[in-house]
This record gives structure tokens, C-alpha cells and sequence, in this order.
């Protein structure tokens, strides 16, 4: 169910974003979804990749720091109060949101969004339990 | 921590244990006969010798030493190429010369007896350290103008040891090569080693599993902490060799196994310490610049050279008795010392901060600026995957405590950045600790 994110560091300066999406760009990889965090001197760039292993090793080849963690993908109906709902039963479980954001594709009218927990297994467990829609990682990253 | 093998006494290393006394009698002649080469055959060193109304009869005793007049290392500027040179081109046979990062290089010369010399002390620093004839070195300091390559080479071939001159650089191949020819030490920087260590984990190579058992480290001040890293993390036994290529290159001093700080040549390098300003002597155990002069280089001498090297002389004995005097491991240079709203600060103390918190690898850089007549402290470190995650907040964490940790112990408030890996520039694999961008 869970989803490999890729999360690289970036310096605060001009450039830096350009670097790595250049790279990854002559290779062909097509990026689904990122956001970037930033802090005061440093950005990170957090990203999904179907082939994100072979990403992986090519950002680190060109000297880039790179780790993977597990993300959640679910399901979100698009209209107003959609999310709030997720919400909701996000909070009554007590579980903490590190970050999330969204994917740019949406699946009949309905849009997914990735979070990040403290503890995804059972995040998952949970989320299911209270009838929310977990996207399984296959089928985001199936090729269309 | 792999075993090393027992101490394994090489007939080379003789002159180590020679009682004092004797010690003292070697160094006399030889300083004599070097003081007069040098009056005879460079005309800067007879001149300042006539203004100070010095002849080289005036050398009776060690302690006249004391007399001589320096040399600095912008003689060996202002003289560029040869200026220094004792001995006609004839007799030389090998030159050697600095980086020369800042303005003209400084050039070296040695003669045939001269290359013999460096050639005993390279094969006395590695026996020293426990090698021998069936060890397999890789020698990864740098081939070529740079003394540390060929110094090496040259000694560990005489030891009988088998010789890898792999040369610096080329991280990946250099970690195939001690794979797969079982190499069991290594010659480098200890920063180089740090950036080896990091890549084996990348590449999934286990360098404790491997024959590894000697690292040999010099070229560039390191700390103690360093040490207790490289072996908490290599699982070889790390010792620190010191020398300079004005003196002869490698192999001014080397550590034994009891590791606790160089012994120094003494029968080729005559050591003193002095005050860093009055220039006065300072007996043993005190803190000061060390000076070197050697006794034998033909090509040449140098008389009372100032290295810049911050250090204590230990006449204590060694547990493994040599009657060498040691030197405290080098950390600072007197150079790479800057002072800083009134405070003067020394990289390794920056170290020493950096290596206090958990996770993180001493690749840093410190950059001096002044804004607004305001002195400017910026202390660049390489982020790793151990304190790398994909939150904010985890990496402000580290950021925030290496601050502290600085604070800590310089008792100033520096900005702390993290860079990409492998952005702060080495030059033959050393790495440049200080930038000073500062419009004085």
C-alpha cells in the first residue's frame, strides 16, 4: 500500500532545483507528483517516481543526498468539505501529519493526496478501518 | 578493532632507541657540518649569519643552535626557484615543489644521499607503525610535484612491503582495489579516508571484514576525535604521520603503536619549540611553533625553519622505547589560527564541536566575512544520509546543535549551513578548513 517518496537536500541558492530535475529529465524520468519544503538555508525536494529505485541511484551518482520514505496515498472526494472529512478521522486516531500534498492526476472526479505519518502501517489500518479509500502504490504507479 | 601483528623490530629502525647521549653527539656533528654547507653554499643564510656576527665555529653546543638565525617560509618565496640551493644542479636528482595556492610555488631539491635519507625515515615510519615486508600498502597520497606520493612509495618499497601507487582520486576504484588486492594499510589524507569510509557504506563494502589494518594519515592537521572515528568506523588502526616538504616531506615524525603523538627523526630533523611571538626557546612540555633544522639534506638545509606548526616537544619516555622525542599531535597551524571579534579560534576546535554531534562527518569549511565593519563566522558542513531526512524540522534539529556544540566550546555564535556533499573543495586531498573573504 505504501508509497516510495523520494526526498533530496537542496542548498538555498540559485540553481539548485534546476540541477537534479535536469538530470532526471535527459534520463526520462517523469515525476508524478513533489513539493518542496523550505527552511531558512536549505530546501528539500520530495518527489514520486514510478522508477524510483533507478532514480535514486542516479541522483546519488551525481552527488546528491537522497533518502526514501513511506508515504500514504488516498483518496479524496473534490468537493468542498472533502478533505476535512479525511481529516477527521486522521485527528480522532491521534495521528500526527508530518506534511502531505497532492498528485496532479485525478481518478473521476476524485483527487488523492499523500501523507506523510510518523507511522504509516498503522495509518493504513486505521484509515481502512474508517472507510477511507487508501490508493494501493500499483495503481498510481501503473504506466497509462 | 582487528588484531595487529606483534611487535616486529626491523633492523632500520635501530637509530630510534640510541641512548641519548649518543643521540646528542649524531646531532652535534651533523649540525655542524650542516650550519657550514649552508654558510658556504647559500648566500642568504652567510648574510644573515655576518649581520648577526655568527660564523659556523660559533656552534659548540646543541643549545648554540638557539643563535642560528631563521628561515621562513617567504625566503623560500622570495628566492623562487633555486635560490636556496646548496648544491650545483649536477648533484641534484629530484624536485619537488608546493601547490602554491597563494601566489608562486615553493621548490624542493635533493640529492642522491638526500633521497637515501627520506628514503630511511619513510621505511623507519612504517616500521614503526608495525609494517613489513608482506604488507600490501596502497599509497593514495597524491604522485607527482606533491612530496607525499613518492615519498611513501619509495620508503614502503624499501621495507620490502608491496607497493600499490595508486595515487589520489577515483574514490570507487580505489575501494575495488583494496577488495579485491587485499591491501592491508593505506597512505592518505584523513579526510580523504573519512570520504573512502562514507562511499564503502554507500557501495555496501564492509571495510572491517576486509585485510585493512594500517591507515597511515598526515598532510593535513587532524584531531583525536577523528581518530576515535576513522577506527570506531573502519576498524583500522589510524596513525598520524607528520612531515613537510621545506624539511624533506613525509616522514619528519611518525607515530608507533602506542599512538600517543609522532616521535620525531631526531638523528635527520633537530627539533626546538619556541614562543610564537618573543621567538624565545621553550623547554619541553610547553606549547609553541615548532622549528626545524636538518641535519643532513645536502640539496638544501634548512636551518631553524619555522613551520607554523602549533605543537608541545614530550621528552617522557615511550612505552615502546624509543628515545625519540614525540610531538603532540598537530591540530592547529599557526597560519590557519583566526581571530575573530577578539577571539582566536582554530579549526580543529570547530572539529572537535562538529564530531560532538551525533551523525555527522567532519567535511567543513569556515567562512570569515565582514559585514558592516562586523566580523562574519560561517561554518559550512556536508550533509550525509545519517542526518539527512525528509523533514524540515529534523535537519534545523542538527543544524540547531551543531550551532550549540560550536557555541559550546568557542563561546561564540557562528551561522551554521548545510552544503551537497563533496561541494567543499580538497586539493590533493586536503582539505582547505579556512576561507577568509574578509576586506581588511
Amino acid at each position: 500500500m505504501k508509497l516510495k517518496q523520494l526526498s533530496l537536500f537542496l542548498e538555498n541558492k540559485p540553481g539548485a532545483l534546476s540541477r537534479p530535475m535536469r538530470l532526471l529529465a535527459k534520463a526520462k524520468f517523469n515525476i508524478l507528483t513533489l513539493s518542496i519544503a523550505d527552511a531558512n538555508q536549505f530546501g528539500i525536494l520530495r518527489l514520486i517516481l514510478r522508477d524510483w529505485e533507478k532514480a535514486k541511484k542516479l541522483l546519488e551518482k551525481n552527488g546528491f543526498v537522497v533518502k526514501v520514505t513511506d508515504m500514504v496515498a488516498v483518496e479524496v472526494s473534490d468537493e468542498p468539505g472533502g478533505l476535512a472529512k479525511i481529516l477527521d478521522v486522521v485527528e480522532k486516531a491521534g495521528l500526527n501529519v508530518e506534511f502531505m500534498y497532492a498528485f496532479t492526476e485525478k481518478r473521476e472526479n476524485k483527487a488523492i493526496l499523500v501523507f506523510r505519518f510518523d507511522d504509516p502501517d498503522s495509518a493504513i489500518k486505521f484509515l481502512q478501518r474508517h472507510k477511507v479509500n487508501v490508493v494501493a502504490s500499483v495503481d498510481l504507479l501503473k504506466q497509462t | 578493532m582487528k588484531k595487529n601483528s606483534p611487535i616486529n623490530f626491523h633492523p632500520v629502525s635501530t637509530p630510534d632507541f640510541l641512548p641519548v647521549e649518543q643521540l646528542q653527539a649524531l646531532q652535534l656533528q651533523r649540525l655542524q657540518a650542516i650550519v657550514q654547507r649552508a654558510y658556504d653554499h647559500v648566500a642568504l643564510f652567510r648574510k644573515r649569519m655576518n649581520e648577526a656576527d655568527l660564523t659556523p665555529e660559533d656552534v659548540r653546543s646543541l643549545d648554540d643552535v638557539t643563535k642560528l638565525p631563521f628561515t621562513m617560509k617567504s625566503d623560500l618565496r622570495d628566492t623562487y626557484p633555486f635560490g636556496l640551493f646548496a648544491s650545483p644542479m649536477k648533484d641534484i636528482v629530484r624536485l619537488h615543489a608546493s601547490t602554491g595556492t597563494t601566489g608562486k610555488p615553493i621548490v624542493v631539491a635533493y640529492t642522491k644521499a638526500d633521497l637515501g635519507v627520506w628514503e630511511n625515515v619513510m621505511m623507519r615510519s612504517f616500521a614503526a607503525c608495525g609494517l613489513h615486508a608482506g604488507d600490501v600498502i596502497q599509497n593514495a597520497y597524491g604522485y607527482g610535484l606533491f612530496t607525499g606520493g613518492l615519498g611513501a612509495h619509495y620508503g614502503a618499497e624499501a621495507l620490502g612491503a608491496t607497493v600499490i601507487p595508486i595515487s589520489g582520486g577515483n574514490t570507487q576504484r580505489q575501494l575495488m582495489v583494496m577488495k579485491d588486492f587485499g591491501s592491508t594499510a593505506i597512505c592518505c589524507t584523513p579526510s580523504y579516508f573519512l570520504h573512502l569510509i562514507d562511499e564503502a557504506q554507500e557501495l555496501g563494502i564492509s571495510l572491517k571484514e576486509l585485510p585493512l589494518r594500517v591507515g597511515v594519515f598526515g598532510a593535513e592537521p587532524w584531531t583525536e576525535s577523528m581518530r576515535r572515528r576513522i577506527e570506531h568506523d573502519s576498524g583500522l588502526k589510524a596513525y598520524d604521520i607528520y612531515g613537510l616538504s621545506e624539511i624533506i616531506g613525509p616522514g619528519v615524525a611518525m607515530e608507533c603503536q602506542c599512538q600517543s603523538g609522532p616521535h620525531i627523526f631526531e638523528d635527520w630533523f633537530y627539533p626546538e619549540i619556541i614562543d610564537l611571538k618573543s621567538g624565545k626557546p621553550l623547554p619541553d612540555g610547553e606549547e609553541g611553533e615548532l622549528v626545524l633544522t636538518t641535519l643532513g639534506k645536502q640539496a638544501m638545509p634548512m636551518i631553524r625553519y619555522r613551520t607554523r606548526d602549533i605543537t608541545a616537544l614530550s621528552s617522557e619516555k615511550c612505552e615502546c622505547g624509543r628515545t625519540l622525542r614525540r610531538i603532540q599531535r598537530i591540530g592547529r597551524r599557526s597560519d590557519d589560527m583566526f581571530i575573530i571579534r577578539g577571539v582566536n579560534v582554530y579549526p580543529s576546535q570547530i572539529e572537535t564541536a562538529l564530531l560532538k554531534v551525533e551523525g555527522t562527518l567532519p567535511h567543513y569549511q569556515i567562512v570569515l566575512t565582514r559585514e558592516r565593519d562586523l566580523d562574519q563566522v560561517e561554518v559550512q558542513v556536508e550533509v550525509t544520509r545519517e542526518v539527512f531526512g525528509d523533514t524540515v524540522g529534523a535537519l534545523e534539529t542538527v543544524q540547531r546543535n551543531l550551532g550549540h556544540s560550536i557555541e559550546t566550546l568557542t563561546g561564540l555564535h557562528m551561522k551554521v549551513r548545510m552544503v551537497q556533499p563533496q561541494t567543499i573543495t580538497r586539493s590533493e586531498g586536503k582539505a582547505k578548513r579556512v576561507i577568509d573573504q574578509r576586506k581588511m
